[in-house]
């Protein structure tokens, strides 16, 4: 058994559990876990966020880091690669934009064999790329789809995403057990089986599994978490919708009610929800804002035509070798040590004087 | 800095988004939807519909499924519920004659939760036309 894990599924298991038994004793704790954890969470959430952002703002970038997937612009006749080694404000916007969308940087993921030869090869190895795309977009779907309880009316958009994301009647109809009305989003199903997958790859993958960290493991938990959840109350246990819509609108409106009649489990998922916007902003899930912050992807790769001022550099006082040289140049010939420019020849007397 | 007025960009639109639901509602308070009874449905079964309220409110397309099934794949038309009362597993002739006002009950409550079923493609949701 492996620490770093086990102590982050113990504290997802246990804020579950304290979750789940504490909404169920009364008001209190539905007040709490329905209204002012959800405000001091987002607000958390902003201010912690922006500050992370400040910081980032703040830090100086001393030189340009040229790691780039190209051929930079040099020679007329060398063919430069012009989104990989952007060499203008606009190509940078574009390769940022297909970082952001498309992850690029995780495509270009290989994995080292030796084979028989013995010979050393670089396979793709692109299974993370496409668990980490389902898991993101699966995500973005997910909570622009949640947007139907935080708007009233719903937004023509929020109706076609939902219409598109339910495009698939599951429906598995025995005797003894009916599934699929209400309509199967796919959206999320797909986000669990995703964060499944990226947990399994740093269990199961020896070298990944060697730098992954309990705050690794944490965020995949509690992701986990709230997917079941969700999953639980769509298909499962059920809950009142209307009720739980009530709530919500209730908190964005800043009227916030607890309307009567809400499974436990409804409070769990937004107790998670609101841990994961409160772990936020000191986790590495601030990767979201950090990307435009990434000095690798966000700057023009002209090293060769324009010099990039180190903006902490302030005037040196500097002493170079002439000067030094002409300090020193008596006492040098003296030592015998060679000059560039030699001594001229003065009658010591003047020497003297200016001692 | 040239840097810096992007940053801040930056932090504007991150804030409009994360606030999107705050301003979105600006204004406008949103309760749950008034859902109308008809006459029939309150004097047909005493008040009550054909499981408790709580079940209704949150597990009535699961019933409905349920009746499909039994209707469709074993021909069963009769349901009897937990207090022993007979209906016949109808969406058009039994949810509908008490709950004929569609729109005001059916509808109110999908449009607030943004469902739409598909049902309507085929049931006919005016019973008393069939008639
Ligand atoms: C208390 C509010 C409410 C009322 C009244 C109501 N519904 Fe619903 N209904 C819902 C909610 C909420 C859902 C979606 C549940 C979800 O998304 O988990 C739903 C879903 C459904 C679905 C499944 C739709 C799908 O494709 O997912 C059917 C079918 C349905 N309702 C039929 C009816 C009929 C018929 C009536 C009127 C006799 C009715 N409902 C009245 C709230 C209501
Ligand atoms: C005998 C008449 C009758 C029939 C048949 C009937 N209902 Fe009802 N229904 C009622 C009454 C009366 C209520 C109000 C109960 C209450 O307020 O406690 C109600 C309540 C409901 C609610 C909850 C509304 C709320 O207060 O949030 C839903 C949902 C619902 N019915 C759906 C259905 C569906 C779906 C069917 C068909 C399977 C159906 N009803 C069949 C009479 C009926
Ligand atoms: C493709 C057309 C179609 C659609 C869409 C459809 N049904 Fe039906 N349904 C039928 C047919 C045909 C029957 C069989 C009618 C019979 O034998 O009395 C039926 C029967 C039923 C019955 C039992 C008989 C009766 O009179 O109501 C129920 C309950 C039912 N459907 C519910 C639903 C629900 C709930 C939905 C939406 C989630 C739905 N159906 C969508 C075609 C459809
Ligand atoms: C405070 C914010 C949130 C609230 C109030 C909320 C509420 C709900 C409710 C009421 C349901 C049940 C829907 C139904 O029965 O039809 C649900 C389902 C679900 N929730 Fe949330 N949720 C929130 C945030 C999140 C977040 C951040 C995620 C993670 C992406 C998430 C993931 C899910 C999933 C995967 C489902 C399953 C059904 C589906 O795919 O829509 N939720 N949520």
């Amino acid at each position: 058994m492996n620490l770093k894990y086990m102590y982050s599924l113990l504290a997802v298991i246990v804020l579950f559990l304290v979750s789940y038994i504490l909404a169920g004793t009364g008001m209190a704790f539905k007040v709490l876990f329905g209204i002012i954890l959800p405000y001091a969470a987002l607000l958390t959430f902003i201010i912690g966020f922006i500050s992370r952002i400040r910081n980032w703002a703040r830090s100086a970038v001393p030189f340009r880091i040229t790691t780039t997937c190209g051929q930079q612009k040099s020679l007329p006749w060398i063919k430069p690669n012009a989104i990989d080694n952007p060499f203008s404000k606009g190509a940078v916007v574009i390769r940022m934009f297909l970082e952001i969308v498309l992850f690029r940087s995780l495509f270009r993921n290989t994995r080292l064999k030796m084979k028989a030869g013995p010979k050393i090869t670089y396979n793709l190895e692109i299974f993370l790329w496409v668990g980490a795309l389902a898991f993101h977009y699966a995500f973005l779907t997910v909570l622009l789809r949640h947007l139907r309880f935080f708007t009233e009316p719903v937004p023509i958009l929020v109706q076609l995403l939902e219409t598109v994301d339910s495009f698939f009647r599951i429906e598995i109809l025995y005797d003894i057990n009916q599934f699929g009305l209400p309509g199967v989003y796919i959206s999320g199903l797909v986000l669990l089986a995703a964060v499944t997958y990226l947990f399994l790859r740093r269990v199961f993958i020896p070298n990944v599994k060697y730098i992954s960290l309990a705050a690794d493991f944490f965020p995949l938990f509690l992701i986990f978490g709230i997917a079941f959840t969700g999953i639980l109350m769509r298909y499962v246990t059920k809950i009142d919708v209307v009720a739980a819509k009530e709530l919500t609108m209730g908190l964005v409106s800043f009227h916030p009610t607890i309307p009567e009649g809400l499974a436990s489990i409804f409070y769990v998922h937004i107790f998670f929800v609101s841990i994961l916007l409160v772990y936020f902003p000191f986790s590495k899930l601030m990767h979201i804002g950090g990307i435009f912050f990434s000095p690798t992807r966000n700057m023009t790769a002209d090293t060769r035509a324009t010099r990039h001022i180190n903006p902490w550099n302030y005037p040196v006082h500097v002493h170079t070798y002439e000067e030094y040289e002409d300090e020193f140049r008596e006492k040098m010939v003296e030592a015998g040590l060679p000059v560039v420019k030699q001594p001229v020849e003065t009658p010591p007397e003047e020497t003297e004087k200016k001692e | 800095m040239s840097e810096k007025k992007w940053i801040i960009a930056g932090v504007v639109i991150f804030v409009t988004v994360v606030a999107f639901p705050f301003w979105f509602n600006l204004g406008k308070a949103a309760p749950a939807p008034e859902l109308e009874l008809t006459e029939k449905a309150k004097e047909l079964n005493h008040g009550k519909c054909v499981m408790p309220t709580d079940y209704m409110q949150s597990e009535h397309m699961q019933l409905l499924d349920l009746w499909r099934h039994s209707v469709v794949r074993n021909a069963k038309r009769t349901f009897v519920n937990s207090s022993g009362q007979e209906f016949n597993m109808s969406l058009s002739n039994t949810c509908l004659e008490c709950h004929s006002n569609k729109a005001e009950f059916c509808d109110r409550c999908h449009d607030y939760a943004s469902v739409r079923p598909y049902c309507w493609d085929c049931h006919i949701d005016t019973p008393k036309e069939t008639e």
